[in-house]
């Protein structure tokens, strides 16, 4: 009987050493509803690569920033995170993530030009390459079609003027209380795309100053400001819109400017009688096709990872144009590939054909650690120009004195690295 | 003399404990948070602390500059001068009512008025901002039907703040109100039944009684209250994030923005410090106040 139990008990052990032992475990971060999708992807890695074990951990975006920063601090980095690409720049410049211009040297199956070249661009940081796209976002126009139809228009107008004109007529023959379109004050996706729009380059000099008050960035202010001031837009935050599907469907809001997640969230909240009635179409721009925001995720390698070759497999296989299509029928997120495009479903789709072409437009915001808290500048000044009876031009005025204020010290280490920010020695 | 000292050594040997966590975790980090709040600490010194650079008192100097610090100022006193007293007052009428020889039901009330201050401060907001809806809201609905019309409750930059202290106050009173149970229960009812003997009506009875007895508890409330209020956050950061145009922006909701969100370290330090002495500040003259004990 003992001699039974103990032979079973060094079976189970050695079986499970025999596994366990040889294997390499890389910790994966991935975020919010991504890390719920991901992981029948992931098993897959592991049945190809029985040598490796993939922990996956789910990060929820609201906290994701700070525990990046606590991770790298605290020496506890995983080995493969995915990161929202504005954050890119920052992690860099920190030392966080590792370059990835030999890795991609050595595997032709991950070629830079089989993404899009405006999302690829997101992740090259003083010309090297830290992130492989994993899923693109960009901003396009989600509008009722029946809506539009009563102005005389059967599309959306490619250019400022003529979208200008549709949502005036909208207005004039409005529903009482009803807005041609949402564009929530406290969102910097919208001002910042037009402004890329008009040619404004957002920041100058290698982002060592703000570009607010040349001629480009207030063409678009003024542009956006005019939106709210002639009532074509509510003068709302986001947090004051208490249902945004209940409003589109009630025509209260006629047009949103939005992501494609919203793809997935517009089919399942909308009553089925609208479903016919409402499509997307891409950024006008000021004279023809506007550009739009590269947003979306990358895979990146911690450079404190102790197996960078087998976290670089995984990001590899994450990557190939197969495991891009499956990923997005998992989550519904846009494949970064160009091959996986081929996809029967996507290509189907003629609400996210809107998207396929304005991925070829799409251009990457200022690629600098300080990002996120310009763009939080940029709205507060579209809120004061709007609801604080600031004039343009000293909300534009102020908003420059603070963004350089803000970019000092960025001036600073560039003085003193000699012009770039990447090459320095860790502690 | 010798007897003294030995006592005095024994002393400190058993405040020795206690005095090494309180400078471990206590004294030492707020030493440290000083010293931070003189350098320009933030991202790039995260990576690197020897880019951190001494900068002395500059970051004061900009905060006193920067017009956001004053808006957080601004804000936060009105939110201390109108909520905190509010507040201490809702939550003596409640505790009046419930204490009141009348009332049936005494623990039902009492735990139903304490109830907002354990329920999560996340899933109360949720319901305030539907009640503060303002096409939605039955708080409008209400204000419509009576004729006084429809306020834009967290979308005007004037209303803000006014809705964050009703929720705030609504959130908070029930814990001062046990205190001031506590405060009632221990007055002696002799006193109210000599005054009544007296002729004393229901307002001097608690004008000359009630009032003067309470001023111990009362200047407990206040100077916790306060110091409560001083540090508002939740409220504002799940609600409005400091919106719109700033008007509830805190000053600690700006602390933990330029901390934790933009990781400018040494500023946020200065922030903290900032606040502190404000609250000393504040505490020393309430205590200055305090009626003078006979």
């Amino acid at each position: 009987m003992r001699a039974i139990a103990l032979a079973a008990t060094c079976l189970l052990l050695a079986c499970g050493g025999a596994g366990n032992n040889a294997a390499v475990t890389l910790r994966f971060w991935a975020m919010g509803h991504e890390a719920e999708v991901v992981a029948p992807l992931v098993r897959e890695f592991e049945r190809a690569h029985p040598g490796i074990r993939v922990d996956l951990q789910q990060i929820p975006w609201t906290a994701a920033h700070e525990k990046l920063l606590t991770a790298y601090v605290g020496n506890a980095t995983p080995d493969v995170a995915q990161l929202g690409n504005t954050w890119v720049p920052e992690l860099a410049i920190l030392h966080a993530i590792a370059p990835l211009d030999s890795l991609l040297r050595a595997s032709p199956d991950v070629p830079p030009a089989g993404f899009f070249p405006g999302i690829w661009d997101t992740n090259v940081i003083e010309g090297r390459v830290f992130g492989i796209p994993w899923y693109v976002d960009t901003r396009l126009i989600f509008y009722r079609t029946d809506l539009l139809a009563r102005t005389g228009s059967k599309q959306m107008p490619g250019t400022w003027a003529g979208w200008r004109q549709v949502m005036e007529r909208l207005h004039s023959d409005g529903k009482p209380r009803g807005y041609p379109l949402l564009m929530p004050l406290n969102e910097w996706a919208q001002p910042v795309l037009l402004a890329l729009q008009a040619g404004s380059p957002i920041l100058k000099d290698g982002g060592r100053y703000g570009a607010f008050t040349d001629s480009a960035f207030a063409h678009a202010f003024h542009f956006y400001v005019g939106l709210y001031r002639d009532s074509l837009a509510p003068k709302v935050a986001n947090t004051e819109v208490a249902n945004l599907y209940q409003d589109f469907a009630r025509g209260m809001i006629a047009s949103y400017i939005t992501g494609p997640y919203n793809l997935d969230e517009f089919r399942k909240r909308l009553p089925d009688s609208l479903q016919d009635r409402w499509a997307t179409a891409p950024m006008p721009g000021p004279d023809g096709p506007g550009v739009s925001l590269a947003g979306g995720s990358s895979l990146v390698l911690f450079r404190r990872s102790a197996h960078p070759a087998e976290a670089w497999e995984l990001i590899r296989f994450l990557s190939a144009p197969a495991q891009q299509a499956r990923f997005f029928h998992l989550s519904g997120n846009l494949p970064a590939r160009r091959e996986a495009w081929q996809d029967s479903t996507l290509r189907a789709d003629p609400k996210v054909g809107a998207f396929r072409q304005q991925l070829e437009r799409v251009v990457p915001t200022p690629k600098v650690a300080e990002w996120e808290l310009i763009a939080t500048r940029i709205t507060e000044a579209g809120e004061r120009a709007v609801r604080g009876g600031q004039s343009e031009q000293q909300a534009l005025a102020t908003l420059e004195a603070q963004v350089n204020a803000i970019l000092a010290k960025r001036r600073t280490l560039l003085e003193h690295r000699g012009g770039q920010l990447l090459e320095w020695e860790a502690p | 003399m010798n007897v003294e000292r030995r006592q005095a050594r024994a002393a400190w040997g058993f405040l020795l404990p206690a005095v090494v966590l309180l400078a471990a975790f206590f004294v030492l980090p707020v030493l440290a948070a000083f010293g931070l709040s003189l350098t320009d600490f933030d991202v790039y010194a995260v990576a690197d602390p020897s880019v951190a650079r001494f900068v002395g008192i500059d970051n004061y100097l900009h905060l006193f500059e920067s017009p956001v610090f004053w808006a957080a100022l601004r804000n936060t006193f009105y939110f201390v001068l109108v909520g905190g007293p509010l507040s201490v007052a809702t939550s003596l009428a409640a505790a009046l009512l419930v204490n009141g020889r009348l009332t049936r039901w005494k623990g039902f009330f009492r735990s139903a008025y304490f109830a907002p201050v354990v329920t999560t401060l996340v899933a109360v907001a949720i319901v305030w901002r539907y009640l503060y809806h303002p096409v939605f809201g039955p708080i409008d609905q209400f204000l419509d039907w009576i004729g006084i019309g429809r306020v834009d409750w967290l979308g005007s930059p004037d209303w803000a703040m006014p809705a964050i202290i009703i929720l705030a106050v609504w959130k908070n009173f029930g814990y001062n109100m046990l205190i001031f149970i506590a405060g009632l229960q221990a007055i002696p009812d002799d006193l109210y039944d000599a005054a009544e003997l007296d002729g004393a009506s229901w307002w001097q009875r608690f004008r000359h009684i009630t009032l003067p007895m309470l001023a111990p508890t009362f200047l407990f409330v206040a100077i916790v209250t306060m110091i409560g209020y001083f540090q508002l956050f939740a409220e504002p950061y799940v609600m409005t994030q400091g919106g719109p145009l700033r008007s509830t922006l805190s000053v600690v909701l700006f602390m933990y923005e330029e901390g934790f969100r933009w990781w400018r370290i040494g500023n946020a330090a200065a922030i903290a410090f900032i606040l502190f002495a404000i609250m000393l500040v504040a505490t020393l003259v309430q205590f200055r106040l305090r009626p003078k004990e006979d």
